[in-house]
């Protein structure tokens, strides 16, 4: 199952290098997300006070958003999905595979991300980046645990583009919030790491929950 | 419908009309005096709005992996439920609020976990109302992620620096108080399943209704 | 649909109900009480009524506001979704009527 694993994340690694299409795209969009921001809170040079934390997590969720769209998009416009669930992979592996891959994308734009937020929000993220790292990384996984199922079961339903919104959000919003209460712990004059260690073990049980829920409805999800 | 339908609608439509009155008679509580008596019907409509969640959920599960269309439908009508006794819950709650803590909401944890688990149920119902075909088993995947959100529901008031009451209030309620509740509690079951039942009456009145047409075009 | 109108309906009929009263009698709370009338006035109020702005304290009963819109809106809210539901099933149950008088008179062809 591991080797299908693989399999599938590199075809998706493949795709995606050799277009770079959602991956120009969602960082574009990303980017312009925080500026965005910036224009509209920043006033005189002086960002909004805690500002920072919270601003970077709606960024990565609409950049997830974006990106979950645009690959389930590709897959559906190809009836990629079709052949994958036809071909005697386990179940369990398609899912991990496009996990996988939805992860690595969202990564690579939070590198962007969270150096254009601590620069524009004068918020020193990378203060403590192993800590940064864990929260941002297990807040990831959560959202895109959830994200990839979603948007895999939405691909043959009617108004998709809408209700992936309108079924992640609320589903993520503890995951949000854990992600937010706790890189703005790190943004603290004097950091407390026993807050933060609370908010990413929290984050963990989110992805554990929501990882197991996502690999147990998987199956019965794609058969029609 | 079934025979015992129409008895229990009475006993409970009987145990609404008594309850004010139950509720008068409670005593006051000491820091919060009159509007604290929203209570009895505020948590009791909080509590079946969480076991409307539990029960989509587990209907959602059952279909998913059953493949039953009963059970479709009583996650339709849970879902349903869940959206009513939510926005009960959520309005009666801030009505109270008002008074009581002096503004009309708070983003701690019950609230926002709550209203988060609403949006879930009301996602539900957009769901199976636009989702087209194929949308009974998202929305059925969809319900089973909203049900985990429950227990944290619940048990967040207890472990979060929250302005909510913390579960600990209803088991040490002194009997004066404790009888309304129960009673109204009670009261808001019988509703839950009456109304559970007349809303799956409707989805298989609809089935019955597609059937015909599909032996139409047949 | 119909469910969530009706809902949505209720909601904010009871809020706009419920909002201009808890205003005014917000407004009125944050602004300072009238001074108690003194004895050396009670013979010129037997002769001449005196009004004032609001009402004192002991007389405001915001919390009765609160609870009765409280009760309304739930009782409101249950009535209206049995209505709803009502209507759904009488409008399946004329279709399904129409159907089988349809089937009956073509014979089930």
């Amino acid at each position: 199952m591991l080797q299908a694993i693989w399999l599938i994340v590199r075809k998706d690694l493949t795709v995606e290098v050799r277009s770079r299409e959602i991956a120009y795209t969602t960082l574009f969009f990303a980017v312009s997300c925080v500026l965005n921001f910036a224009f509209a809170l920043v006033r005189e040079g002086r960002p909004p006070q805690d500002g920072a934390a919270g601003i970077l997590w709606i960024s990565i969720a609409f950049a997830g958003t974006l990106a979950l769209g645009r690959t389930f998009e590709r897959e559906r416009q190809s009836e990629t999905l079709r052949a994958l669930l036809l071909a005697p992979t386990a179940r369990p592996a398609v899912y991990v595979g496009k996990l996988l891959g939805i992860i690595a994308l969202l990564i690579v734009a939070e590198a962007i991300l969270v150096p254009l937020v601590s620069l524009l929000f004068q918020a020193p993220l990378l203060a403590h980046p192993f800590w940064l790292l864990a929260v941002v990384l297990t807040g990831t996984i959560g959202f895109s645990a959830v994200g990839t199922l979603f948007a895999a079961m939405l691909v043959r339903a009617r108004s998709r583009d809408v209700l992936l919104p309108v079924l992640l959000y609320p589903i993520t919003v503890p995951v949000i919030i854990a992600g937010v209460r706790g890189t703005a712990a790190l943004l603290q004059p004097e950091v407390d790491l026993g807050v933060v260690r609370f908010w990413v073990a929290l984050l963990v049980s989110f992805d554990v929950v929501f990882v197991t829920l996502a690999l147990w409805t998987f199956e019965p999800l794609m058969t029609d | 419908m079934p025979k015992w339908y129409t008895p229990v609608a009475i006993a409970c439509g009987l145990m609404f009309v008594a309850s004010p009155l139950l509720i008068a008679n409670a005593p006051y509580e000491a820091t919060m005096g009159l509007v604290q008596k929203i209570f009895y019907y505020h948590m009791p409509s909080a509590v079946m709005f969480l076991v409307a969640a539990i029960v989509c959920g587990i209907a959602s599960a059952r279909y998913l992996f059953g493949g039953s269309p009963h059970q479709d439908r009583v996650a339709w009508a849970a879902a349903e439920l869940a959206v009513l006794f939510g926005i009960i819950t959520l309005v009666t709650g801030p009505l109270w609020a008002r008074k009581a803590w002096g503004v009309w909401w708070q983003w701690d944890v019950r609230l926002t976990s709550s209203l988060m688990g609403w949006m879930v149920a009301v996602a539900y119902l957009l769901v199976r109302r636009y989702g087209g075909p194929g949308s009974d088993k998202l929305a059925a995947g969809l319900a089973l992620f909203g049900m985990a959100n429950v227990p944290f529901i619940y048990i967040s008031v207890n472990y979060w620096r929250t302005i909510h009451p913390a579960t600990s209030v209803v088991p040490t309620l002194p009997v004066s108080m404790g009888l309304p509740l129960w009673f109204c509690l009670t009261a808001f079951v019988l509703l839950f399943v009456l109304l559970l039942k007349l809303r799956i009456y409707l989805e298989e009145e609809r089935a019955r209704l597609d059937a015909l047409y599909l032996s139409i075009e047949e | 649909m119909k469910t969530l109108r009706s809902i949505v309906a209720a909601v904010l009929l009871l809020v706009g109900c419920v909002t201009p009263a808890v205003a005014r009698q917000s407004a009125d709370s944050s602004q300072p009480q009238p001074q108690p009338q003194s004895q050396s006035q009670k013979t010129e109020q037997q002769n001449a009524f005196i009004p004032i702005e609001q009402l004192p304290p002991q007389e405001q009963l915001p919390a009765a506001r609160l609870l009765i819109a409280a009760y309304v809106f739930v009782l409101a809210a249950l009535f209206l979704y049995v209505v709803s539901v009502s209507r759904r099933v009488g409008a399946v149950r004329r279709e399904v009527q129409r159907l089988e008088a349809d089937l009956k008179r073509t014979g089930r062809a």
